[in-house]
């Protein structure tokens, strides 16, 4: 078994893999460090207060008080300025609205429009007021609150780093070893024996899925035990989706090193490609920000069906049945881009 | 500028009638993009017969490695024949990757694998050969085998290299500069090993612009320039077509000496002259009947010496008389 060509190649990447600590680093600790910190960022936590500047004036005190006192969520913390310092504060971001008091009872709101948190400051400071000043209701209303596991930005984002690592780690993993075995004039010596090439790109592709499991495994952990990010779908549909994203990205990995005989040249390729999938395949945030003009693009990013793919398996339960296409889509580029690398990747 | 007809007639007659290699008229041209072709082989003629050790040997560019990666496969001569163990590249690939063994001018193996772990993946990679451990003692790392390849020293690598070259036990060994940048004690390693397979009656080609190595190792040795075989003998028959064993080397305190090449020829017991640079290189069979002969001349000529040596005749004295440039000289 040890004796064959092909588990000798494995354990040769495994071996390589293992005993360099920065590339374990890279493919395990970063994405979970990532996914703890972005989850301690984005935990449910209370609606945060509006910063409210009052410009020092005669009738601030009582506007001051009408707003500490309110019982309304969120709260506010209002606090008195000079009128410069206000407007600094202001542009600084370090509150969100500035009131004026004129003579005759009535309130200046300065505020950004630009800025949708200091948009609402100035519509909650102005119910606030005008309620203390005795503004009558005129309709019933109630308040239903949702913040329900599975719609917050964490949900959101999770599948996203899932992405984003099946992206990382397949360019990298693949495409920065075969040239830097390029360089080493191993992959000469290789084609030097009887090996097949087969066998070695196999090995290539093959450790790296291996390596796949562990560093989704990991985040689909941490987000489910500390995040609570929900698991609606099974762990068969995620284990294909991430299968089929990981031979997608190790493919585009061998392709683009298929020729490079520079760490350089390999690296601002990777990048190139990369780039747009970490902008527009909707990481961070939902593909729909982006303008229609360009959709074609963003849906010509692998990495946007991976994306959505993942966010209906894990949020939404979809099954595989739901999502064959992208699926064969994606199997497909991992053929064409593996059988383009084969046929020209260079040996010597 | 060919092997002297005195000792190859009995040796083509006992050598076996097998060949290891055979290539005719081997030329390889180099494309450059905007710039002229390189010609690196320009008709290179060798045959090495099975259980000798040939050494390939020339200064750097001299076209060897180019040679012996036509030969190993690895390179497509542009025009030629090459038959290596009788069978032909391109279309025996398979079975003669399973004969051969080979170390390239420069591989780094992987750091993070041990030397045994590294004999055993080449070894996976062959039908049959030793057990990776026997290959590992033959080359003397078996005290470093657990060791990985990032602590070794650049002597016990290159034995490391050996080694992968070995584990499939090859019948043709290709060792490209294999003692290039090695102290003297790993070059000696090296040799060991290399007579070791010789001893086995398996057939080495090495290549290397160290003459002494040359001398040293190989049965019989190409002096190879400009991409064609200048010389071929065993390395004592090359020597004796300077004319004799010893050399003797001087100059003259005007700098290049005003000495006229044919009346040095007419000195008793000298046989060849060659000019190089301020110096002149005189072969002589008997240096105590030829030094004073030519003190005489000297003399004569009212040409005062600045220094005079004399020593045993090398490969490289050989190289000077057929270049009239050294094997170190950089370029080619």
């Amino acid at each position: 078994m040890v004796d064959n060509a092909f588990a000798q190649l494995m354990l040769f990447r495994f071996r390589s893999f293992m005993r360099e600590p920065a590339a374990v680093f890279w493919s395990y600790g970063f994405p979970l460090i990532l996914a703890v910190s972005l989850g301690i960022a984005f935990r449910t936590r209370p609606p945060e207060t509006i910063v409210v500047d009052v410009i020092g004036s005669p009738g601030a005190a009582d506007v001051l008080k009408a707003l500490n006192t309110a019982g309304a969520e969120p709260g506010f913390a209002a606090s008195i300025h000079p009128l410069p310092e206000a407007m600094r504060r202001l542009t600084l971001a370090r509150c969100a609205v500035v009131v004026g008091v004129a003579g005759d009872g009535g309130c200046v709101y300065h505020f950004d429009p630009m800025r949708p948190n200091s948009v609402l400051a100035r519509t909650q400071v102005n119910d606030c007021l005008q309620r203390a000043a005795g503004r009558a209701e005129v309709i019933e209303t109630s308040d239903q609150r949702v913040s329900e596991p599975g719609s917050r930005y964490i949900d959101f984002l999770l599948p996203g780093l899932l992405g984003l690592g099946l992206m990382g780690n397949g360019l990298w993993g693949v495409g920065f070893v075969s040239v830097d075995m390029r360089i080493r004039k191993l992959l000469k010596r290789f084609t030097a024996t009887p090996m097949k090439r087969s066998h070695f790109l196999g090995s290539l592709i093959g450790a790296r899925m291996i390596f796949t499991i562990p560093e989704m495994a990991v985040v689909l952990l941490v987000g489910w035990c500390f995040l609570g990010v929900p698991i609606r779908g099974s762990l068969v549909t995620i284990a294909v989706v991430t299968f089929v994203g990981g031979l997608c990205f190790a493919g585009i990995g061998l392709l683009v090193a298929c020729r490079a005989k520079r760490i350089e040249t390999v690296s601002g390729l990777m990048n190139l490609v990369m780039l747009p999938m970490w902008l527009m395949s909707g990481i961070f945030f939902s593909t729909d920000n982006f303008p229609d003009a360009l959709q074609p693009v963003v849906q010509a990013l692998p990495l946007t069906h991976i994306n959505d793919a993942l966010r209906a398996a894990i949020l939404e339960g979809a099954t595989l049945g739901s999502m064959w296409l992208p699926l064969v889509v994606l199997s497909a580029v991992a053929a064409l881009t593996f059988s383009l690398a084969v046929r020209w990747f260079r040996w010597t | 500028m060919s092997s002297p007809p005195t000792a190859s007639l009995p040796d083509s007659l006992t050598a076996p009638a097998r060949t290891a290699i055979e290539c005719h008229d081997v030329h390889k041209v180099y494309a450059q993009r905007r710039k002229e072709p390189v010609h690196a082989l320009r008709g290179l003629d060798l045959t090495v017969r099975t259980g000798e050790c040939f050494g390939l040997l020339g200064p750097n560019g001299a076209g060897k490695t180019t040679t012996v990666e036509i030969l190993e496969g690895l390179l497509e001569p542009t025009s030629g024949t090459v038959e290596v163990l009788g069978l032909q590249w391109g279309r025996h690939d398979a079975r003669l990757r399973q004969r051969i063994g080979i170390s390239l001018q420069e591989t780094r193996l992987e750091d993070k694998l041990t030397a045994l772990e590294t004999v055993r993946l080449f070894r996976s990679f062959y039908r049959s050969g030793p057990r990776p451990e026997e290959v590992v003692e033959r080359v003397g790392l078996t005290e470093k085998r657990r060791s990985y390849v990032e602590h070794l020293s650049g002597g016990q690598r290159q034995r490391l290299a050996v080694a992968c070259a070995l584990v499939g036990d090859p019948e043709l060994l290709f060792l490209d500069e294999p003692t290039t940048g090695l102290d003297p004690q790993a070059r000696r390693d090296v040799w060991e090993i290399i007579r070791d397979q010789r001893r086995r009656g398996r057939t080495v080609m090495v290549t290397t612009h160290y003459m002494d190595e040359a001398h040293r190792l190989c049965d019989r040795v190409a002096v190879v320039d400009h991409g064609r075989v200048i010389a071929l003998g065993t390395p004592d028959e090359l020597i004796h077509t300077l004319g004799g064993g010893h050399v003797i080397e001087f100059s003259l305190e005007n700098g290049r000496p005003a000495l006229d090449a044919a009346r040095l020829a007419q000195v008793a017991g000298v046989r060849t002259v060659t000019f190089d640079g301020p110096s002149v290189l005189l072969a002589v069979d008997e240096p105590h009947v030829a030094l004073p002969a030519l003190m005489r001349h000297l003399d004569q000529a009212g040409a005062p010496l600045q220094r005079l040596t004399t020593r045993h005749a090398s490969l490289e004295d050989v190289f000077v008389k057929l270049t009239g440039r050294h094997l170190r000289d950089d370029g080619g």
